[in-house]
């Protein structure tokens, strides 16, 4: 007779987070978070400052722990394993940070190889064309011999986006990929995430405040407010829905759901106004 | 309410209760770096690489420095020793002094003032722009690939810049007792030769220069791996690094004369 319990067996699903919930100290971030994220797709997270987005990636990529419920990285429990286990994980993931990250020390051809040199024996001539491929993927082949300090803002974020794909990850994290960009560059990198996803087979989750770009390059969006998922859907069910926080969001308007002051006392009082006669 | 009295007391309980912590957290961090230097020892040339950055590229201030110390050394030294008619022993005063004391402690003062404040930087820098982290997410431990060899940079260098200081410092003793004030140069060097003892002085000058560059590296990383990844965050720890290390650099260069020179 067979017993059947509960295996991690990689589903459909690459990411499956289960009433996540996460605190800074005293702070609640996360309270009691679903989300699900399917293989080979461009998810974004959306929200405002300080919603809790950055520390959604922090948690899938194991760099913070749940206080409660559980994060599943294609079938494993991410906080539950081991440093080694951790890092062979991460190993599958890249990530691009929001400004980048590059290594400053080092010029944009040794940015790309670091990986390759850190986790696997191939050898220099190998690593050379690798290098070259990542690098022609994101249009910088020209610049291999840049050090980080030399690059414009928008081409330091594509050699990290050839960076993280360097090993072929199967999913990469992008934290705010668009901030400070120009609209051409901005455009670049948004085409960029669409088609490595699309070639290499990846996962991308892209957290960003960029509502235009991410409707036009993704398949799925969640917003999150306070700690939870406050609507998600599909580019075209986002930009019919008629939640208020949505329509705040999607048209850009000053107040609603979101507060455009932060809380405070009666203004007056706060003036000294309402001890005048 | 607490008296006045009170309040001191809880301050220094508090400030002393902190200072052990803080003693307690940096001697963990130094077992996490000597725990996970596998990969410095494995790739030599990262360790190598942090030898230039903090050795050899102290070495002007490391020179320069030595020779103005062993220059007014030997002014002063010869002005006292001439008025008791033994100003032949100019190259003992000057060698022993450097090569016990001055080598070890002023090379140590520069070294943090020079490296180790440049590594605070660099690494709190390399924090504040998520590199470290950017690291870890690539299944790199920072402290294996960028804090350890770092340390062994500066622990290696420390004793050879020490060593360079001191030599410098005698022939700038021997510059100015010789050349320009006539001591007898055959007296200048046989006296030393004979003074200067390779165990009692020599080799605990070297020791001392490699507690203090342990002590120097281990605070410039800690304060840097620790720094609040702000702009000030930096510049405080910077000049905390300056600041805790060369305290820790004239405690320790006490403490060690204290046990070595004892009833000498």
């Amino acid at each position: 007779m067979f017993i059947f319990t509960k295996l991690d067996v990689p589903t459909d699903n690459l990411i499956e987070i289960r009433d996540v919930s996460f605190a800074y100290r005293e702070r609640p971030i996360l309270k009691g978070i679903n989300l699900t994220m399917p293989r080979g797709k461009v998810i974004a997270i959306m929200g405002g400052s300080g919603s809790g987005k950055t520390t959604l990636l922090r948690l899938i990529g194991g760099q913070l722990r749940p206080d409660q419920g559980e994060v599943r990285v294609d079938g494993k429990i991410i906080h539950q394993l081991k440093l080694a286990e951790l890092y062979q994980m991460r190993r599958k993931m890249g990530m691009l940070f929001q400004f980048g990250a590059l290594f400053t020390d080092m010029s944009v051809f040794e940015n790309v190889a670091f990986q390759m040199r850190e986790h696997t024996d191939l050898s220099a001539e190998m690593i050379h064309d690798l290098v070259l491929l990542k690098l022609q993927a994101v249009g910088l082949r020209g610049a291999q011999s840049l050090m980080p300090h030399e690059l414009s803002g928008g081409m330091a974020r594509r050699v990290a986006l050839a960076r993280a794909i360097a090993l072929d990850p199967m999913l990469i994290m992008y934290d705010e990929p668009f901030t400070g960009l120009d609209p051409i560059s901005m455009g670049v990198i948004g085409n960029l995430i669409r088609r490595l996803t699309d070639a290499l087979g990846l996962t991308s989750i892209l957290v960003t405040h960029d509502i235009e770009k991410s409707l036009q390059i993704v398949d799925y969006i969640y917003f999150i407010s306070n700690g939870v998922v406050e609507a998600e859907g599909t580019p075209d069910q986002i930009r019919a829905s008629k939640l208020p926080f949505v329509h705040q969001f999607v048209h850009a308007e000053e107040d609603g759901p979101v507060p455009f002051h932060y809380p405070a006392p009666d203004y007056a009082s706060d003036l000294g106004l309402s001890r005048l006669p | 309410m607490k008296s006045p009295k009170q309040n001191i007391i809880t301050r220094i309980g508090h400030g002393s209760i902190d200072g052990i912590w803080s003693l307690g957290v940096i001697a963990r961090f130094l077992m996490q770096i000597v725990l996970r230097s596998g990969t410095s020892l494995r790739r030599f040339s990262l360790v190598i690489r942090e030898i230039y950055a903090s050795g050899v590229r102290s070495l002007i201030i490391i020179v320069v420095s030595g020779l103005f110390v062993g220059m007014v050394l030997a002014l002063q030294g010869y002005q006292t020793l001439e008025t008791y008619g033994s100003e032949q022993s100019l190259g003992i005063l000057v060698a022993l002094s450097l090569v016990r004391e001055l080598g070890p402690v002023v090379s140590a003062l520069l070294f943090a003032s020079r490296a180790g404040s440049a590594i605070t930087a660099e690494v709190g820098l390399m924090k504040t722009t998520e590199q470290l982290q950017a690291m870890e997410m690539m299944a790199v431990d920072p402290v294996a690939r960028i804090v350890a060899p770092r340390f062994w940079g500066g622990v290696i260098s420390m004793p050879l810049l020490a060593a360079i200081f001191s030599m410098v410092g005698v022939y700038g003793g021997y510059l100015i007792g010789v050349v320009l004030l006539g001591v007898d140069e055959g007296a200048f060097w046989s006296q030393m030769q004979s003074a200067v003892s390779l165990r009692q002085d020599v080799l605990n000058g070297v020791i001392k220069s490699i507690v203090f560059g342990f002590a120097v590296t281990t605070i410039a990383l800690f304060e840097g791996y620790d720094s609040m990844p702000t702009a000030e965050g930096i510049s405080r720890a910077t000049t905390r690094t300056v600041v805790n290390s060369s305290l820790a650099i004239l405690a320790l260069d006490f403490v060690l004369t204290a046990f070595m020179f004892k009833g000498m």
